[in-house]
């Protein structure tokens, strides 16, 4: 019974981990948190169902085009909106409002084309179980699992290892100077937020799997945003494993206290955190230099 | 001479501030008297403006001390030590953008507005009494800067050396006993630098207070400065006047590149 | 007393032709006046930014129900109790997240917001849980949350103009600076934070004084965001800007009842479209004066005849 919930939760925790980093990419570089996030994987997930219900495309078609959805609004949200914003020298929280707004937009204007109707995916899910020992495990839960698992590694390997990734090390260290070094700051940028938008997109397809697409399914981007302060703004792997610590704890509450203080709890466990921790597990301490 | 033994404005004994495994300011310390003006002097990355942000409260020194007036102030928060009476500029002006020039002066006034809640929202005759106080004292502070006709700008409309002046205004309405200026040449050309040099003297004279400075401009250290010390890599390599300072060996091969 | 309230509208509103329909319209821009003019002190003026304010939206509305249906206390003194009570919360709240940086504190803003709802929802006994809370007095007739919206702005306006007002905006622009002369940006964001959270505590009595029925749902992050949303259409930094601000948002729906769906999404684009391209908003960093109005506009005019001029010219 508890691995049960555990994997669950740990499943549901890689779903958070998904957008948890992209809240941490862009924070790192940009010192802001995404707000429309979540709305990013929204729209990744309606862009599979009008390929795989209304289209009638296969499913694996359906799920490219639903993360490419989620890579385009992405990006066109920082080329059209966020860039502008930046370049106005604006301080950060307009960024932040900017991106309350957006996530407005999305919304409503999913609210306005599908309607508030929960959809499921037109493709057969696999709804079997696997028995180990006593627990019942959904595969579904293993197979997203499995998909998140590889996802993040690939990303991990992305940052630490490749041309790519030293350049936005460079430019959350020190826009500036990564600038005046020839670091190529918008084009790095916008790829973040390409990739970032991708890792949405997974999201939401995957999560609309396990609980249907809808227009305010977008919300689940504010568990994320939790789990990337838990984690600490600004680290991928913070974001990772603060997202998989949500995961467990919402699962667990769910299931042994009340699932209607499941959030309760969660708030409860950040902000506790937070006042023991200021910068989340791992964050770095900023310092406003005089 | 003087009627009685007084502490000195500042002193600052063994100040030590590392950050990570750097040393910013490395056995720092510091003696300045009343009526003093004193530069600080060093390559970039010396730890100046460290040793500013130390004084201030920004940061609190690893070890040491630094007492004002003989007063403890080590790990003070910031408005706590602007309000015992040190009033300090940037090295990259921060003056209140938005705002109009005089309004900048005013909230730095801020003390001397010593109505309540009540009063405020009321408009008792001690609120009206004060705020009259308040635009009296500015308009007074904005004269000795030349900033009178400027009053009603935004801060962030008024040219560069003006900006340093409003930031020496502000600061100056704290009625501060001293002033600590962060590079107040920097960016001025010749003529700029010797009235700013006047300048600076005038206040000192007008109000009694005493300084301390980082500057780069050797002319203006030279011609302003009763004592300096230079710093190199957080370290103090010299002290004394200016004149002794520029012929010591030390200095000379820091800043002519023996390092 | 209610009645006596009640009644003294009732007149002035048959006398003036004013139906029920146009009362509750004006009752509810009361509500958001109120709500919003706590936001732009604290967004505004502080640069602070919560998505709690939903929350002690909430606490002042329960409060209040609370108070008069099962003390059956004076619902005047109710309101003073429940407004003082949200500040109390958000005075507490404030003393611990406050030392927060960012988005840390924005966070538990947001946090603190949904774990009321939360609560508010479980604490069935107390609240009425997700079926709500019934049996208000009726005590938000239309004079009175007019009274309330006046006397409200006329607080945040002294309040904003006094040293108060002044060192929070000195905050807003530079925080490092404002401590350097002298200004605790601790115990002064503390304070806008409170004053915001009071304002949102009025605003919520207000609100349930008129619905005579509150549930939780009502109070939830959608209800803060659409708050910030009014701030910033309003424009930044300006107290009459958010007046014009939150009666534009009220009544454009109600006077195009057909588009009333596409309100969000219509406020979402202006907010974005005002950040972009002009920040400050309606009236950002300025108040509205009429002096000035009308020499802009005698300026407009002059400009076009000069124009014109110009044009004869050649």
């Amino acid at each position: 019974m508890l691995l049960q919930q555990i994997i669950t939760g740990i499943s549901i925790g890689g779903i958070y981990a998904l957008l948890a980093t992209g809240y941490s990419l862009i924070y790192s570089l940009l010192d802001f948190s995404n707000w429309s996030h979540g709305e990013f994987a929204m729209i990744g997930a309606y862009v599979a169902i009008v390929f795989s219900n209304i289209l009638g495309t296969p499913f694996l078609i359906a799920a490219v085009m639903g993360v490419i959805g989620g890579a385009a609004i992405s990006f066109l949200s920082e080329r059209f909106a966020y860039r502008r914003i930046r370049s106005n020298g604006a301080p950060n929280m307009f960024l932040m409002i900017a991106a309350m707004g957006l996530s407005n937009v999305f919304q409503q204007a999913a609210n306005l084309i599908f309607t508030g109707q929960y959809r499921s995916y037109s493709f057969k899910l696999p709804v079997s179980t696997i028995k180990i020992g006593q627990a019942y495990i959904g595969v579904l839960d293993l197979i997203s699992l499995g998909i998140t698992a590889v996802i993040l590694v690939v990303l991990i390997y992305l940052i630490n290892k490749t041309k790519f990734g030293l350049d936005v090390r460079a430019i959350a260290c020190n826009q500036k100077a990564a600038r005046v070094l020839g670091i190529r700051v918008d084009q790095s940028i916008a790829t973040v937020f390409l990739l970032a938008g991708s890792l949405a997109g997974t999201a939401g397809i995957l999560y609309g799997m396990k609980y249907n697409v809808f227009p305010t399914m977008g919300n689940v981007g504010l568990k994320a945003f939790i789990a990337s302060v838990i984690g600490g703004l600004g680290s991928v792997p913070g974001a990772i494993v603060g997202a998989v610590l949500l995961g467990v704890l919402e699962t667990l509450v769910s299931a042994y206290i009340s699932s209607s203080l499941r959030d309760f709890f969660s708030f409860a466990l950040l902000i506790v955190l937070l006042l023991v921790k200021p910068s989340g597990l791992f964050g770095v301490d900023v310092q406003d230099k005089a | 001479m003087s009627k009685e033994i007084t502490a000195p404005v500042l002193e600052m004994q063994n100040v030590e501030k590392h950050f990570g495994g750097v040393h910013a300011i490395d056995n720092f310390s510091v003696k300045i008297e009343q009526g003093q003006i004193h530069g600080l002097i060093g390559p970039n990355g010396a730890g100046k403006t460290t040793i500013f942000n130390n004084i201030t409260g920004i940061y609190a020194p690893d070890s040491g001390k630094i007492l004002f007036l003989g007063k403890d102030i080590t790990g003070s928060s910031p408005h706590k030590v602007a309000q015992l009476g040190i009033g300090r500029t940037f090295q990259n002006i921060r003056l209140f953008s938005n705002l109009s020039v005089m309004e900048n002066v005013i909230i730095a006034s801020g003390m001397d507005a010593t109505y309540n809640m009540p009063q405020a929202l009321l408009h008792t005759k001690k609120y009206t009494e004060r705020e009259k106080h308040l635009q009296d004292k500015a308009m007074n502070l904005l004269e000795i800067v030349g900033l009178q006709d400027k009053a009603g700008e935004r801060a962030n409309s008024l040219p560069y050396g003006h900006q340093r002046k409003l930031e020496i205004a502000r600061a100056m309405a704290l009625e501060p006993k001293l002033l600590l200026l962060d590079e107040p040449a920097a960016g001025m050309n010749a003529d700029e630098s010797k009235e700013l040099v006047e300048f600076v003297r005038q206040i000192r004279d007008r109000f009694d207070i005493t300084i301390l400075m980082i500057e780069h401009h050797m002319d203006v250290v030279t011609n302003l400065c009763d004592y300096c010390t230079v710093l190199n890599f957080g370290k103090t390599i010299a002290v004394g006047t200016p004149a002794e300072v520029k012929s010591d060996p030390e200095v000379i091969r820091a800043y002519l590149g023996g390092t | 007393m209610v009645q006596v309230f009640n009644s003294i509208n009732n007149a002035f509103c048959s006398f003036f032709g004013i139906n029920s329909y146009v009362q509750g319209v004006i009752v509810l821009m009361c509500v958001n006046i109120i709500a919003v003019l706590g936001m732009s002190v604290l967004t505004g003026f502080t640069r602070l930014f919560s998505f709690g304010n939903a929350g002690f939206m909430s606490i002042g509305a329960y409060a209040v129900a609370i108070l008069t249906v099962r003390y059956h206390v004076n619902f005047l003194i109710a309101i003073v109790l429940g407004a003082a009570f949200a500040g109390l919360v958000a005075y507490l709240l404030g003393s611990i997240t406050l030392k927060l940086h960012g988005d840390y504190f924005l966070i538990t803003c947001l946090g603190f917001g949904e774990c009321v709802r939360v609560l508010f929802n479980y604490t069935k006994k107390l609240t009425g849980g997700s079926a709500g809370f019934p049996g208000i007095p009726n005590y938000s007739s239309m004079l009175f949350a007019v009274l309330c919206a006046v006397l409200a702005f006329f607080i945040a306006w002294r309040f904003i103009h006094s040293k108060y007002g002044r060192n929070l905006t000195s905050i807003r622009e530079n925080e490092l600076a404002a401590e350097a002369v002298g200004i605790d940006a601790f115990r002064y964001k503390r304070m806008s934070f409170t004053f915001s959270a009071i304002y949102a505590g009025w605003a919520g009595a207000l609100y349930g004084g008129y619905l005579m029925y509150i549930v939780p749902a009502s109070f939830n992050l959608a209800k803060s965001c659409e708050l910030i949303t009014t701030t910033v259409i309003g424009g930044l930094g300006s107290l009459t800007g958010s007046l014009f601000g939150a009666i534009i948002v009220t009544l454009l729906p109600e006077i195009f009842r057909g588009l009333a769906n596409y309100r969000m999404l219509f406020y979402g684009i202006a907010v974005v479209l005002i950040i972009m391209f002009k920040p400050s908003g309606l009236y950002g960093y300025k108040e509205f004066s009429l002096k000035r109005f009308i020499a802009n506009i005698k300026k407009l005019f002059s400009g076009r005849k000069a124009e014109a001029g110009k044009e004869g010219a050649k």
